[in-house]
Parts: structure tokens; C-alpha cells; sequence
């Protein structure tokens, strides 16, 4: 995916000046519709973004498999089980993915790593929630895959070609992810009285954080006008909440849930959803650290950094005999 | 790892909270093992084209099979897969890309631009006489 791109972590980047004829002949071969590989030139502030965006990226599919591997022991049924099983497995193995198209650019697995657990990184708001339930785990797989898939197909029509590979891939692996928690969904949504109310009440308790996911307006940000000429950004965030609203609420209402917004509707005239703007200062406050399960997430990595350690050793130690399995 | 001075997180996990672990460490980890990378090949069934699918990072090509396998074959059909060092791929620079430029005379290379039934007509209609006693 990344072939020939392989960047020694201690190599530094040429530090060519950033003239206006390169940064045009760049801005050009974008605007053709070309993608940019490791080796070709690019702006210094197009580098740092994409690492940023494609590190935390990566943090959020490591981190997201927390609250729902919560699960795995308590899932009812073994296909279920099985399911979210292999769910998990794939958003670790779509973390991988990441890491390495952002290693591409310059920063190693290992520094990225620390940056997650030093908390210096940031990752996905949404899963400093907790997964109260089976059913917003139920909710998670349905409704946060499809927010992230939204997000990672406008991304994968972006202009850095290791980034649109993985994501690619990314996609293709999640379409089972959101028919799966859309099964949950429906199942407890068609059943008994408890389970309609259990995933009311989660569909309830992640509306919000779920209106959060696409993150601020930044329609008037000329930060962001740059980032959309490079095809960093593909979509402004409200562009992409509105057509996660237009595909989903529908289907949410399809079932006869309800959601905690009374502004909630389409408007005929604009063609958009009316709602009411989420508390910003909620995730603000959250995503600066003081949410339900910020503690435990970088908590829970950590452990798993330090207990598996003796793992890596191991395999590493090239006199060893038996540290090879081909399970 | 948590310690005296620091309040134990509760989990909605049991397996997270009987690990007693506690927030707020914002330490550097150290030791962790930066692996090389390796390129990995794909297969799909015996007789097509290996084809690249991307990284694993490992300390040793058997490692690295090992990530391979769990990293790329875990849904397609799969009947074979290599890994080799990131390292030891050569390439060419993408700033020399003219060199692969096929350029108009390198028509002679097409199959189309090899027009003979012209030819053939022509000599067919002045009774397939020679050119010079036509």
C-alpha cells in the first residue's frame, strides 16, 4: 500500500524553501486530480496536518475499540459474540492501517503511540463516552461507523495517496460493521417493551455526542479553506453532519425511536436538517479531558503498552527459538 | 501502574476495574520497540499476480507473516502471501516520472499503426504486379 515509501523516523525532511513557483506546481497537480506520494514535495503546513489528522485518526480507531470490546465477554448470543469480535479486530487492524500511512510522513508508530497515552494527541470525542448498555454498544456499531464512514469516504477521495489507500480498505471492512449494529438496533427496536425502551434510552444518551462527531461549524475558517484546496479536508463539518442526518434520521424514525431534539426536521425550502446546535462547551470540556472515560481509555492503553512489553521483547530477541507461531 | 497516592478507576468493564488502574499518568512510555517494516504481497488463489497490499512492522519476516495474515487475510480468499523489508525495495523517483513518457515515435510499437491491408488492396486491384512494372 505505502510501497517504496518507507521513511526512517530519523530521517529529516529536506528543508527546501517553500516558494510560490512550488507550492503552485503542488496546488496544480492536486487541482488535476493527482494524488501525492511520500517522496514528492509537499507545503510543511499540508505535512503537519495530515499527520495530525491521520495520527488521530488512527488513535480513534484504537481508542473506539475500548467501550465496545467492553462487550465482547456480555454479548448476548454467540454469533453476536463472533461479530463483535471480529468488529473489534478490524478497528485495531484499521488502526494499523493509519499509523502506517502516517508514518509516510514522517513521525514513527512508537511516537505516535506515546503521544496517545501521554495524552499530548487527541482522538475521536465520541468515545469518551461510555457504552452504558448492550444497546449503545448496539448504537456505536450502527450509528458512530456510520458518522465515520461518512467522514473516511469524503477522505478517501482526498490527495494523499497512502492516506485514500487505507481508507479504502477502511470502508470496504466497515460496511459490515454498520449493518451489523444496524441488526442490533432493529432487533431490539422490533422486540419486547425493555429492549424498545433500552435502546431509546441509548439512541437518547448518544444524540449528542453524536451531533458532536462532525465536530464545530468551520464553514467561515480560512484554516479550513486551505486544507479544502489541498484536499486534506473534503467536506466542511457541517456538510457531512447534515448528510449523516439525511441518511440516518429517517431510518431512526423508520423505526419508531425519537430523538432528544424537538427543532429536529428537514427544511423544505433549504434542504437541510434544522436542530438545535449541540452544547459546544460540553465538547470542549470533554475533549480537553474531562469526560465520563477520558481516565480510563489512556489508562487502559497504557496497561496494554506496559503488559504487552515483555511481548515485543520477546519476538525481538533474535537468538530465540520458539517465538515464531503461524496461528 | 496505579499507585497509593491516586484514585483507582471503576469501569463499567469488571475486567478494567479489577485491574486497579489509575488516571492522570502522563509519563513518556519508554521501551517501546521500533520495529522495521515490511511490504506485503497478496494472493488470492494459486496461478494470479502477488499484489501489494501494504505494511506490517515486525522484528523478523516470520513475525511479519504472522501480522500479514492477521492484517490482510482476514476476509479475502487468500492462498498465499510474501513480506520483505521496506528497506530492501528499490524505486524511482516520482520527480523523474518522464522517463516512463511513451512518446509519437515510439509508434512502431503499436500494433495498430501497422496498416498492411491497404497495401494488399492496392496490389490486388493493379493484378498483383510488381510495384516498379505496374
Amino acid at each position: 500500500m505505502y510501497g517504496n515509501a518507507y521513511i526512517d523516523p530519523n530521517e529529516k525532511f529536506s528543508s527546501e524553501e517553500e516558494t510560490p513557483e512550488l507550492v503552485a506546481a503542488f496546488q496544480a497537480r492536486i487541482d488535476a486530480g493527482e494524488k501525492i506520494e511520500p517522496q514528492d514535495w509537499m507545503p510543511a503546513m499540508y505535512r503537519k496536518q495530515l499527520i495530525r489528522m491521520i495520527e488521530q485518526h488512527a488513535h480513534s480507531e484504537i481508542i473506539g475499540s475500548l467501550p465496545e470490546g467492553t462487550w465482547i465477554t456480555r454479548a448476548p448470543g454467540f454469533r453476536r459474540k463472533l461479530a463483535l469480535m471480529a468488529k473489534v479486530q478490524d478497528e485495531v487492524g484499521h488502526a494499523q492501517l493509519l499509523y502506517s500511512a502516517a508514518e509516510t510522513l514522517g513521525k514513527s508508530r512508537e511516537d505516535m503511540m506515546n503521544d496517545l497515552i501521554t495524552g499530548k494527541s487527541k482522538y475521536s470525542n465520541i468515545f469518551n463516552y461510555p457504552a452504558l448498555t448492550w444497546a449503545d454498544s448496539a448504537v456505536i456499531a450502527w450509528l458512530v461507523d456510520a458518522g465515520a464512514i461518512v467522514n473516511q469516504l469524503a477522505n478517501s477521495k482526498g490527495s494523499y495517496g497512502p492516506y485514500c489507500r487505507a481508507l479504502e480498505r477502511i470502508c470496504y471492512e466497515e460496511s459490515f460493521h454498520l449493518k451489523y449494529g444496524h441488526d442490533n438496533v432493529v432487533h431490539l427496536a422490533t422486540g419486547t417493551k425493555k429492549q424498545r425502551e433500552m435502546v431509546q434510552a441509548a439512541m437518547t444518551r448518544w444524540w449528542t455526542p453524536l451531533m458532536h462527531f462532525f465536530g464545530p461549524s468551520d464553514k467561515a475558517s480560512v484554516h479550513s479553506d486551505t486544507l479544502m484546496r489541498w484536499k486534506v479536508k473534503m467536506a466542511s463539518n457541517d456538510a457531512m453532519r447534515q448528510q449523516f442526518m439525511d441518511m440516518y434520521i429517517p431510518k431512526i424514525w423508520d423505526l419508531g425511536l425519537t430523538l432528544p431534539d424537538p427543532l429536529l426536521k428537514k427544511n423544505i425550502e433549504t434542504g437541510l436538517w434544522d436542530y438545535t446546535e449541540p452544547d459546544w462547551e460540553e465538547f470542549k470540556r470533554v475533549i480537553n479531558g474531562d469526560g465520563p472515560c477520558n481516565a480510563e481509555r489512556l489508562a487502559v492503553r497504557r496497561m496494554a503498552e506496559e503488559n504487552g512489553k515483555w511481548v515485543a521483547r520477546a519476538i525481538n530477541n533474535e537468538e530465540a527459538e520458539h517465538v515464531r507461531p503461524f496461528a | 501502574m496505579a499507585t497509593e497516592d491516586q484514585t483507582t478507576i471503576e469501569s463499567l468493564d469488571p475486567r478494567i476495574s479489577r485491574a486497579h488502574l489509575s488516571g492522570g499518568n502522563h509519563e513518556d512510555m519508554t521501551g517501546l520497540l521500533h520495529f522495521q517494516t515490511y511490504e506485503v504481497f497478496h494472493q488470492n488463489k494459486r496461478g494470479a499476480q502477488h499484489k501489494h497490499v501494504g505494511i506490517v512492522h515486525a522484528p523478523n519476516s516470520d513475525m511479519a507473516l504472522l501480522y500479514a495474515k492477521e492484517q490482510f487475510a482476514r476476509r479475502e480468499q487468500t492462498a498465499n502471501i510474501w513480506v520483505a523489508p521496506s528497506s530492501c525495495i528499490a524505486a524511482t523517483e516520482y520527480a523523474d516520472d518522464d522517463i516512463f513518457t511513451t512518446t509519437p515515435e515510439k509508434l512502431y510499437r503499436n500494433p495498430a499503426t501497422y496498416k498492411v491491408m491497404d497495401r494488399i488492396q492496392a496490389f490486388k486491384e493493379r493484378g498483383m504486379t510488381p510495384s516498379d512494372e505496374a
